[in-house]
């Protein structure tokens, strides 16, 4: 790892300063990314300001139909919290299959989400619930946050604050894990919304996508059969050593089906 | 160099560090704590897993500063003298190594689990345990040993 300068930040604004101050700056939040990255020397920033400090940045609340759930909030606490378990059990089930019980420990929603990793898992979540990503400067939609491989909507410098997301009425999430990374090969997340049951994948493309196709299949219906016969196109969609563009396709009806109970 | 200040073991510990330094060279190198040992360079293998503030963590993915002011157990800060910690005592017991290299951290991840569980039956077990790669027992007899280890810690 190439030496970098290390800052502590105490809140959002000291963050956000302490970013734009620096040269070349990465927020550091659970690190889980982050570290690896600048240990593989893939990264080679001129500050890291950490948000350890950033009391504010951490808690999950409901508020007017929604969940709300602050940036540093750890994998572990999405898991655990009564609150998610009892309005949208399907988030809470979907940061239990996060990496390990190490990576839940550390790791957060914020990162997650501005990380934008192709296999990450929370991106399906926030897309499929048509949820909104609140920074320290604006807020953004979930269809217009992920934009390609590691790449969204965030400006430099930009912080993720909190994500809110609107609780839909069912919802469901499935994967088919990679058995040496646990990253989802195909991840699902279907979610009855008020405009409709939305179908958002990850793990196939560079980012998180919905499926048109699905959706229109579904209506606001949420039950599999509808989309049993639906074939996905494997155009664009990932290869690599663990499964091909064509298994991913099949892979995608087959995890949307079972996060729908089918 | 950063000054860091942290609690290992129960022992008021500094040094300095730069911003780079990993908790686990600081555990090695500057306190010479070898037991929590490196197994990859790409967090997945579970070998450096240590508690920080209760929790089990990484530590080779998380920066000596990071950790500023936390308390850290390592698997040097178990036994009381001679007398192992019961998930020691379980793993002996139900021959849960083999090399042992990665059992520093599989004893660490284990009492985490154990902590963080009331009920703990073997699926649980070994989901919990995904973190934590042994290329030499075949998991088998540590997942009998934190199902024992279970029952003693949790009466
Ligand atoms: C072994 C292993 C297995 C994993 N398995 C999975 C998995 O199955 N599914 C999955 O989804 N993920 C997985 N991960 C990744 C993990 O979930 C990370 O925690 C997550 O991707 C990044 O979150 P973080 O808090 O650790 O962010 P960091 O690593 O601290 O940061 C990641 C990036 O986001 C930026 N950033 C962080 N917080 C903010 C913010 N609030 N606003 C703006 N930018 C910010 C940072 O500057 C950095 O560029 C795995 C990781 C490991 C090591
Ligand atoms: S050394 Fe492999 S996960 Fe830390
Ligand atoms: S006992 Fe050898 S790696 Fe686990």
């Amino acid at each position: 790892m190439y030496d970098f300068n290390y800052q502590r930040a105490s809140s959002v604004a000291d963050a956000t300063t302490k970013h734009k101050a620096a040269e070349d700056a990465r927020f550091l939040a659970g690190g889980m990314t982050l570290l690896p990255v600048l240990k593989q020397r893939l990264d080679q920033p001129s500050d890291v300001v950490d948000l350890a400090d950033v009391k504010d940045l951490v808690g999950i609340s409901e508020e007017n139909g929604a969940i709300v759930i602050k940036a540093m909030t750890k994998h572990h606490d999405v898991e655990h919290s009564d609150l998610v378990k009892s309005k949208i059990p399907a988030l809470a089930e979907l940061a239990g299959t996060i990496g390990d019980p190490m990576v839940r420990n550390r790791g957060t929603i914020g990162g997650s989400l501005a990380n934008s990793d192709p296999a990450a898992s929370y991106p399906s979540a926030v897309l499929a619930m048509n949820a909104t990503i609140h920074t320290d400067q604006r807020t953004i939609a979930a269809d217009d946050f992920f934009q390609g491989m590691f790449t969204t909507a965030l400006e430099p410098g930009e912080l993720i604050t909190k994500v809110s997301f609107p609780i839909p009425t069912k919802a469901g999430y499935k994967h088919f894990p990679n058995p040496a990374s646990r990253f989802p090969i195909v991840g699902a997340f279907v979610a009855q919304t008020k405009d409709g049951t939305r179908v958002a994948i990850t793990g196939a493309g560079p980012c998180a996508f919905r499926v048109p196709e699905f959706e229109k299949a579904l209506g606001s219906a949420f039950d599999p059969a509808k989309i049993k016969d639906v074939k996905v196109s494997a155009d664009g969609l990932n290869t690599d050593i663990h499964a091909s563009a064509e298994y991913r396709a099949h892979l995608i009806n087959v995890m949307a089906r079972r996060a729908m109970g089918g | 160099m950063p000054a860091v200040k942290m609690t290992v073991n129960g022992k008021k510990v500094s040094g300095n560090v730069e911003g780079r330094t990993l908790l686990v060279q600081f555990l090695r190198e500057h306190l010479g704590l070898t037991g929590t040992h490196v197994g990859c360079d790409t967090s997945q293998c579970g070998a450096c897993t240590v508690h920080v503030n209760g929790r089990a963590m990484k530590s080779c993915t998380l920066l000596a500063l990071h950790v500023e002011g936390a308390e850290v157990l390592t698997i040097e800060g178990l036994a009381t003298g001679d007398k192992l910690h019961p998930m020691q005592e379980a793993f002996r017991e139900h021959h849960a190594l083999q090399c042992g290299f990665c059992t520093p951290g599989m004893v660490m991840s284990a009492i985490g689990i154990v902590n963080d569980h009331k009920e703990l039956d073997e699926k649980t077990i070994r989901h919990q345990l995904e973190g934590n790669i042994c290329r030499c027992t075949g998991y088998h007899n540590i997942v009998e040993a934190i199902g024992a280890a279970h029952k003693t810690m949790r009466g």
